[in-house]
């Protein structure tokens, strides 16, 4: 257990800074912008409309589908190819099932409801930054939601619960790490998201939810001023 | 013990608690769990004696009997024509509730409505899955010749028309246009160019400060203001 003391210099359980604003894409019918330290989503919502191909529409209710991309230009290291991937894939399904339990289209069958995700700088929790900016934007298009969804990374690196972990946390070379992207309801608590790479111990699991519930409520409570600070008194 | 814990013309977020207890009924918009009431969409809250409601201040149009709404023609079929309701829905206007006049068996509805023209109808019948019929046989229901289409949200309809129509009213005094408003959220202006872009430039204020009061007055401030365009 070496790791005392984080790479950047962040407590624990401190997330990195956030910055999150509503409507930055005037065409689209909701929008919403959210950075988490240099981790950066813009999200944008259309519809509901036809859905196209017509197999895939429900006649019983709308359809939540999300798309995900990584900009060429995002990573740190080499061009992103541009183009949908197996990652890029992934993730745009695991968003869906991480916001379709709150979303309620029940009164639009046969419709789509279109969230795309673009990522223009990433360091890691890009999918937990993609997850609480698609919550917004949704919102903000004026979707029926049950609630909002919050989402951040939690994780042990070598011995030490931690949340929100930066890209040189997560490739830390000196010891065992795990990353778990975690996306949280506000009022139930109840978890729509939980993945995990890495290792880690059961009580240090525990430890690691139990911080991921606390920590969410800090995304919430800024999505929840930047959702308000769009409409001025 | 109940108890309200927002305000008239809060702004609430989606999943809010509105109130606690069973003093209060959950309204448009909302519901409720276990004890407390929970905002359905992001909106204003409104109170009426003890039901709590959100009005929503964006959000898709979702089509009703008795709608006037501003639809473009994107088909035509054997017996009428196909509508685009802006919405995720197309409307059917059958050519007996599109005209008057006897229209023979051959004759080539294009020449009545065009694919690409626009109309003013109202909607006569929606089914559950969304199957709209529109018909076009009530006063003012016509097709669209000239001025412009524009389109807001929705949601903003109520506020560019106002209380009995005192916004709309005011609109058209100071910009001698004709307006239109469908309940889908498309308007159409006619009249001078200029008067047509003065109007247009209104509207769009009108829908960006929805959610403040005192409005009417704003407007006929900024009308008066810009009289000489």
């Amino acid at each position: 257990m070496t790791y005392k003391k984080r790479l950047d210099g962040r407590a624990f359980n401190e997330l990195r800074s956030m910055e999150a604003k509503v409507g930055v894409v005037p065409n689209a019918c909701g929008s919403a912008s959210f950075r988490m330290g240099k981790t950066w989503a813009i999200a944008a919502v259309y519809g509901p409309k036809e859905m196209i191909p017509r197999f895939l529409a429900d006649p019983t209710t709308g359809v939540l589908r999300c798309h995900y991309n990584m900009m060429p230009f995002s990573g740190s290291g080499e061009r992103i190819r541009p183009g949908s991937n197996r990652r890029s894939q992934e993730i745009a399904l695991v968003m869906t099932k991480a916001l379709e339990p709150v979303v309620d289209l029940s009164e639009f069958p046969n419709s789509v409801v279109d969230v795309y995700v673009e990522l223009p700088q990433t360091d890691a929790g890009t999918r937990c930054a993609a997850i609480s900016a698609a919550s917004m934007a949704l919102a903000d298009a004026g979707i029926p939601m049950k609630d909002m969804v919050s989402s951040v990374a939690v994780g042990q690196v070598d011995g030490m619960v931690v949340a929100d972990l930066n890209y040189n946390e997560e490739a830390y070379e000196e010891g065992a790490v795990s990353d778990i992207p975690v996306a949280m309801t506000h009022n139930t608590k109840a978890i729509t998201l939980l993945q995990m790479d890495g290792e880690i111990s059961k009580e240090d699991l525990l430890k690691a939810l139990e911080l991921a519930r606390e920590v969410t409520e800090q995304i919430y409570e800024l999505q929840k001023k930047a959702l308000k600070e769009k409409f001025p008194k | 013990m109940g108890s309200l814990l927002v305000q008239e013309k809060d702004i609430i977020i989606p999943g809010e608690i509105l109130a606690e207890g069973m003093d209060y009924l959950p309204g448009e918009n909302t519901y409720r769990e276990n004890d407390k009431i929970h905002a359905r969409v992001l909106g204003l809250v409104t109170l009426s004696g003890r039901v709590v409601k959100v009005t929503p201040l964006s959000g898709p149009y979702v089509p009703m009997i008795g709608d006037k709404i501003i639809a473009k023609v994107v088909d035509i079929t054997m017996s009428g024509w196909r509508l685009n309701t802006n919405t995720a829905y197309l409307a059917l206007l059958n050519v007996k509730d599109a005209t008057t006049r006897f229209v023979r068996k051959q004759e080539d509805l294009s020449q009545i409505i065009a694919i690409g023209e626009y109309v003013i109808v109202m909607i006569i019948n929606v089914t559950s899955q969304r199957l709209i019929d529109a018909s076009m046989r009530e006063p003012g229901l016509q097709k669209i010749v000239g001025g412009r289409i524009i389109e807001i949200n929705s949601q903003k309809v109520p506020r560019i028309i106002g209380k009995k129509g005192s916004m709309i009213s005011l609109i058209k005094t100071h910009t001698g246009c004709e307006i239109t408003v469908g309940q889908n959220g498309l308007i159409w202006i006619k009249g001078t160019p200029e008067g047509e872009h003065k109007a247009e430039l209104a509207i769009k204020i009108i829908e960006e400060r929805s959610h403040l009061s005192g409005l009417t007055e704003a407007m006929e401030k900024y009308l008066g203001e810009t009289h000489d365009l």
